[in-house]
């Protein structure tokens, strides 16, 4: 049993530690300045993001996406399902929503900024605005394609109203809604960090630019591989909630795929 | 309680389907009256309108003319006596849930307490013989056993009318027999009201006291068979029997009548 | 796990079956256009009513009538000609890249076991985290986008094809035990037509990615395009501009979108099998 859980783990292993070695001693002797050594990177890494600054910038970056994410996801719940159960306002609200989300949502922050400053409300804004199209358009799909003979069990058996939406439609419609989720959380890190690089005193992203404009690069880079590991993180994470939520989903796709 | 008044009346239902291209009557003209405690069976051929009978019975569908009257009142949104048991058993139970969530949701709904819910639960899940899956999600539940589980909500529900929509037409037989002899079983021992849609005349024959044989459609009631087969219902017994085997023909023939007398459709 | 907002289904064709125009079609047509026009009268009154402040929010006419002005210019249409080219190039490579590296890690043996980690670890690194790198390679050229929407579009393009090739897997499995297939008959009549829809699918998606991310770029790192324009714009307070090139960068992403939407309508529509694509 042990063997066969460290043979996994080997074969997980093996390709990255053979890149990061690969990176270290290929950079080792590096004298470019835009590209240091692996390993000034590494230490001005332990310096900066194991300390201090990780209380000074890695958490107010990531209160600010939490605070949007979840909002987006709230509202893109919401407004999603409400779309999806009324075919007539779905019909009408398509194509502007296929607008909307077509637009870039970097493209507002210049004039976000014009009219809510710099401050944190501009870039939560800006993260709610650009997360919640994934989560609002797939919730209508999932509402949309709710069985009818589960629909017709609900009627017949007189769940109605709120325990109708609690008991059926979100949980027939969730698959499509954690895609969506999984997706808004990617637009809203991405959002985030270019929210801070146009306007901001702390966070990520203003320090990655800081540091790029002040050219100290081993900083920088290690800023960047602290962003690595904030979305690889929070990735994981997403991992967890998704497990809990869609555990019968994927118990049974297993099995129809096993048929 | 007035044990002669009908539990569910049919009077003068008339469906029509209207589409762009064309009109379809479903149903033409069907009266017929189930008394409490009855075990009426519908057979047809197919397109003879069945689906659309359950549908405009359990609410889900309304009548163009006529009306269904259950308990006295007059149908007009899925009646809160009735419980279905769907064809699709895989489709009408929540895959998120489990087994014994299940069968209690209808009750949570109804407002009934926590221990009262309970027990209720497991009394059904043990008149189907499912007490130990109370735990298991449907889907790793064999197509007989999602049934019976489909069967143990509305026996939990306790409806004054259960009715089945060719509710083992997509088991095997083996299978099959034994949902039959638990449908049976359920029926005399919690004195059930069951109306049972089929297109298998065997299973109609074998399973009711009478048998309502529709014709195509626009459907009306061919035949009103009241099944006097003596003893009780076994499977090795009853279907030798020669009454059996007389109201089979009889069912039998009547469907093919009505095959044949079916109107060419556009 | 899948992307796009049409996942559990996507790839799904669901092809009108009748091109005819029919009164559903024009209901939802209808539908649609009632929805637009009450947006546009919102956009136009709102500001003039006082409802947003007009400085920051210019009415719809406004925007439009600087639209108009600027689609006489050359600046503008060398914009959008930078946007494009950038998204084009990056959209290519990602594709190709994709392909390849699909290719490599379903063909080789052993190969999807071992990049697994690499891959999911890699994966979630949003595209902004190469803005620093990019900026010191290329400045502000165009190079710099294309290298941040090939990074992001290839994942999506590669994620495609690996649920593809799973579900090669299980397809293999069934048919080619029952026709003995020779290698290439294989890959024609199985792998080919399976992983079909799914790499529309991640090209579909990658190609709306890609279109954002080089806006995103030209916006922050300066190259040139409609992302410069907007903020050259908003700088100099021309707030109508800004919007205008704003409603461009919108408007280029549905037609990217309704583009692809009959591409794969018309591509998949003989496809015998066309299976769900995307999925966990």
């Amino acid at each position: 049993m042990i063997a066969a859980f460290l043979r996994k783990l080997a074969v997980e292993l093996a390709l990255p530690l053979i890149l990061l070695t690969l990176l270290y001693l290929l950079s080792a002797s590096s004298t470019n300045f835009y590209f240091p050594p692996l390993s000034a990177v590494l230490e001005k890494f332990n310096a900066l993001w194991l300390g201090k600054r990780f209380f000074s910038d890695v958490i107010p970056s990531f209160q600010r996406l939490m605070a949007g994410y979840l909002l987006a996801c709230l509202l893109g719940v919401v407004l999603g399902i409400l779309i999806g159960s009324h075919a007539a306002l779905r019909r009408a609200v398509e194509p502007v929503l296929e607008f909307f989300r077509a637009i870039p949502p970097v493209a507002m922050i210049p004039l976000l900024i014009m009219s809510m400053g710099f401050g944190d409300a501009m870039k939560i804004t800006i993260i709610v605005a650009g997360a919640i199209w994934p989560i609002l358009l797939n919730t209508v799909e999932g509402v949309k394609g709710v069985d009818s003979v589960l629909d017709e069990t609900c009627r017949t058996y007189q769940i109605k109203g709120m325990a109708r939406l609690w008991h059926f439609i979100l949980p027939a419609a969730s698959p499509h809604i954690v895609v969506g989720m999984r997706l808004g959380l990617s637009i809203g890190i991405v959002l985030m960090v270019i929210s801070e690089m146009f306007a901001a005193l702390d966070g990520l992203g203003s320090a990655i630019i800081y540091f790029q404009r002040s050219y100290e690069i081993p900083q920088m880079w290690s800023g960047v591989l602290m962003l690595g590991l904030f979305g690889f993180a929070l990735s994981m994470a997403f991992r967890l909630f998704e497990r809990l939520v869609l555990g019968w989903y994927y118990g049974m796709r297993n099995l129809e795929r096993r048929d | 309680m007035d044990d002669l008044a009908p539990v569910v009346s049919v009077d003068h239902l008339n469906k029509v389907y209207e589409s762009k291209e064309r009109r379809v009557e479903a149903i033409g003209d069907l009266s017929f009256d189930v008394r409490h405690g009855d075990f009426t069976c519908i057979v047809g051929p197919s397109g003879a309108g069945k689906t659309t009978l359950l549908k405009c019975l359990s609410g889900l569908l309304a009548p163009t003319r006529g009306s269904i009257r259950v308990n006295g009142h007059e149908v007009t949104s899925p009646p809160e006596e009735m419980a279905i048991v769907f064809q699709e058993y895989g489709r009408s139970l929540f895959p998120w849930k489990t087994v014994r969530e299940n069968v209690e949701l209808p009750l949570r709904e109804r407002g009934i307490a926590k221990d009262k819910r309970r027990a209720m639960v497991d009394a059904a899940l043990d008149a189907v013989a499912l007490s130990d899956a109370g735990n298991s999600y449907p889907w790793q539940l064999s197509g007989g056993m999602q049934q019976r589980v489909a069967i143990a909500r509305a026996v939990a529900y306790q409806p004054k009318v259960m009715v089945l929509d060719e509710p083992f037409a997509a088991v095997d037989a083996q299978t099959r027999a034994d949902l039959e002899d638990l449908m049976l079983r359920l029926w005399s021992e919690l004195d059930l009201t069951v109306i049972f849609v089929t297109h298998d005349i065997d299973e109609a024959v074998y399973l009711g006291q009478r048998v309502l044989v529709l014709s195509s459609s626009p459907t009306r009631i061919l035949d009103d068979v009241r099944v006097d087969i003596p003893g009780p219902r076994t499977q090795a017994q009853t279907r030798i029997e020669p009454e059996f085997a007389a109201l089979r023909t009889r069912v039998y023939r009547g469907i093919q009548a009505a095959k044949a007398s079916k109107a060419p459709q556009g | 796990m899948a992307a796009g907002h049409e996942v559990v289904g996507a790839g799904r064709s669901a092809a009108p079956t009748a091109t005819a125009l029919d009164a559903q079609a024009i209901v939802r047509w209808l539908g649609g256009a009632a929805g637009v026009l009450v947006l546009a009268a919102l956009w136009e009154a709102a500001p003039r009513v006082g409802l947003i402040n007009r400085n920051f929010f210019p009415p719809l006419s406004v925007v439009l009538q600087q639209l108009a002005t600027l689609v006489t210019t050359a600046e503008f249409w060398g914009f959008v000609a930078s946007t494009a080219r950038t998204w084009a190039l990056g959209l290519v490579i990602a594709t190709v890249a994709g392909i390849v590296a699909g290719l490599f890690i379903g063909l080789v043996p052993e190969a999807r076991t071992y990049t697994h980690s690499t891959i999911e670890f890699l994966r979630p690194i949003p595209s902004v985290a190469l803005i620093p790198g990019v900026i010191l390679l290329f400045g502000s050229r165009y190079q710099s986008g294309v290298v941040l929407i090939t990074y992001a579009a290839f994942w999506q393009v590669l994620l495609q094809m690996l649920y593809g090739l799973n579900d090669i897997d299980s397809v293999a499995r069934d048919t080619s035990r029952s026709f003995r297939f020779s290698r290439l008959g294989f890959i024609r009549h199985v792998a080919w037509p399976t992983l079909l829809p799914f790499l529309f699918t991640g090209v579909r998606l990658a190609a709306a990615m890609a279109l954002v991310l080089a806006v995103t770029a030209e916006m922050v790192i300066g190259s040139q395009g409609i992302g410069r324009g907007i903020v050259v714009a908003q700088a100099s307070n021309a707030t109508p501009e800004a919007y205008a090139y704003v409603l461009v960068a919108g408007l280029m992403g549905v037609a990217i979108n309704m583009a692809a939407r009959v591409l794969e309508r018309h591509l998949l529509k003989w496809h015998p099998s066309v299976r769900n694509a995307g999925g966990p």
